[in-house]
């Protein structure tokens, strides 16, 4: 065989192995997403909106005070990590370009994305759940904002820097201050992106189990109170699904269906708005 | 008058010297060009005016620059104002992403002007100014990213006179335009001496000549010849000018 038929031998070989893997792994997406939607569906009605859980063994009943819980629990997480997050990748993009230290806190930033979130449950519950004497919701937004921080340094950090140095030089020129260059200009370009960041933050906090099972926990009721138990959906899957209860089974179906639905929906509008960025 | 006075100025980029010993003067209500060949410090001279250099680490001024018989590198130079009397326009069109109206209305936000109908007045008049009035007047709401590359950088123009800069420093302000638009800034140049002191890095020999009154060439980091425009292009002193202008070397 000639050195170019051989190559082009390998080349098929490689192509074919890749497109059978990628086949395997979208089929298994979609495997489960059918399963998902076809379970979920069942119980999807106004009355998973609408009705907290019912007592075991009782059927009917919803996931309200789940999803509002785990709304609840986000929003808290945001609110913390957003600005904090924003603050500090602006900072390594910007005040700090030219500091080792930034060199240091972007690749810790980087690590800390790849933690288990199980770590960080384990560590909140820690320093947030066992000296205060239980779960509590603020222990869950506090683990929940750990798990975003890092990204959200990361995208803001990444965004800001794209934003070319002519633009701030031209701000600087018309003698603007470094903090009107930074507002005014340099997070009004990079708004998009660190917008879409913020999305797919969002999205992972809104996907995780693990790091609330040590913090906020679960409780069938809905409070406000952030500092007790706070339902969640995710949290709600793990029980109830493993619970020998039908009913329990079938909200566990309808919030996988409801999680799915609200991470997907958060990834694809994060998605989007890259690419209608890139087209720009 | 002079607006500015450079004196024995020499500049590091860390331990790379870039200007050697430059001197000359900046007149009032004139044009003066900077020409020579690419990496003579043009744009590192121009970048001295407003101090544009301090936003890097490690770069240095020796020597100094005079304006109302201060030096302008002092430590103590209050850059922000330092930067408002002198507007800089770049190569490449700068637009912020806002609107028309708010990049006008920028420089005139950051010095506390609050009163909309005295900032509706200054953004019409400097994009009259900045011949663009007509093109935009219908459409101040929309983004300045949708305005054409002739148009934003009359726009960034406008943007500078709008906060009434002593001077406007270009740096090859027209190199990346139509020769349409090209035209109409070097029509503005002319028309804008009357208000401001204009100092333009250019190589294109033709705009220097149509539009300057004092030319300055560099080569290597030093100023070679500065004079009266039309002394460098007739008798320059030196051979080398001669040879530049007629587009021998460089
Ligand atoms: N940021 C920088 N760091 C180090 N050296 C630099 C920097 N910018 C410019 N220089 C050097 O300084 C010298 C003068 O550069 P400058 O940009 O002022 O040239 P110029 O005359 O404007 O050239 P051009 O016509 O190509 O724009 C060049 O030798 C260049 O390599
Ligand atoms: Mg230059």
């Amino acid at each position: 065989m000639s050195g170019i038929a051989k190559r082009k031998l390998s080349n098929s070989v490689a192509m074919g192995i890749s497109v059978l893997c990628a086949a395997i792994g979208l089929g298994l997406l979609f495997l489960i997403l059918y399963d998902v939607v076809r379970h979920g569906l069942s119980s999807f009605g106004w009355t998973l909106f609408a009705k907290d859980p019912a007592p075991p063994g009782m059927a009917g009943g919803g996931l309200r005070s789940a999803i509002l819980g785990q709304i609840l629990l986000t929003a808290a997480a945001l609110l913390a990590g957003v600005p904090t997050g924003v603050l500090a990748g602006t900072f390594l993009s910007e005040y700090g370009r030219s500091l080792k230290l930034s060199k240091i806190i972007s690749a810790v930033s980087d690590m800390a994305v790849s933690i288990p979130s199980i770590v960080t449950g384990a560590f909140v519950y820690a320093i947030l759940v066992k000296p205060f004497g239980g779960f509590n919701g603020w222990a869950g937004a506090a683990a929940l904002a750990i798990i975003v921080l890092p990204v959200i340094v990361r995208t803001t950090e990444s965004m800001t820097s794209m934003v070319p140095w002519s633009l701030r030089e031209a701000a600087f020129a018309l003698g603007a201050p470094y903090h009107r260059v930074i507002v005014g200009v340099v997070w009004r370009a990079a708004a998009g992106g660190i917008f879409t960041g913020v999305l797919l933050a969002a999205a992972r906090a809104a996907g995780e189990t693990a790091p609330l099972l040590f913090t906020s926990f679960n409780s069938g009721h809905f409070s406000l109170n952030m500092s007790r138990p706070v339902p969640s959906l995710t949290v709600t899957i793990y029980q109830y699904a493993a619970s020998p209860y039908e009913s329990w089974v079938a909200l566990a179906w309808g919030a996988a269906l409801a999680v799915t639905a609200a991470v997907l929906l958060l990834n694809v509008t994060g998605r989007v708005m890259i690419g209608l960025k890139q087209r720009r | 008058m002079d607006l500015l006075t450079v004196n024995n100025l020499n500049f590091y980029y860390g331990s790379n010297k870039s200007l050697d010993d430059v001197s000359l003067p900046i007149r009032r209500n004139s044009v003066t060009a900077l020409i020579g060949p690419s990496g003579c410090g043009k744009t590192t001279l121009l970048r001295c005016f407003n101090r544009m250099h301090d936003l890097y680490p490690g770069n240095r001024y020796e020597g100094e620059i005079l304006m109302d018989g201060r030096n302008i590198l002092d430590r103590s130079e209050d850059l922000i104002s330092l930067r408002s009397s002198l507007g800089m326009v770049f190569q490449k069109p700068t637009p912020f992403p806002m609107s028309v109206f708010d990049n006008i209305a920028y420089g005139l936000r950051l010095r506390r002007i609050r009163n909309s109908a005295l900032i509706r007045d200054k953004v019409e008049k400097s994009l009259r100014q900045a011949a663009l009035w007509e093109e935009v007047k219908d459409r101040l709401k929309e983004s300045a990213l949708g305005l054409s590359g002739g148009q934003q950088q009359r726009l960034v123009i406008a943007r500078t006179l709008a906060v009434d800069p002593e001077a406007v420093l270009f740096d090859e302000s027209t190199s990346a335009l139509d020769p349409v638009s090209t035209q109409k800034i070097e029509d503005l140049m002319i028309e804008l001496k009357k208000a401001v002191t204009i100092v333009a890095v250019t190589h294109n020999m033709q705009q220097a000549a149509r539009v300057s009154d004092y030319t300055a060439l560099m080569y290597i980091g030093k100023l070679v010849e500065y004079d009266r425009t039309e002394v460098i292009f007739t008798k320059p002193k030196h051979k080398m000018t001669e040879e530049y202008v007629l587009g021998k070397f460089g």
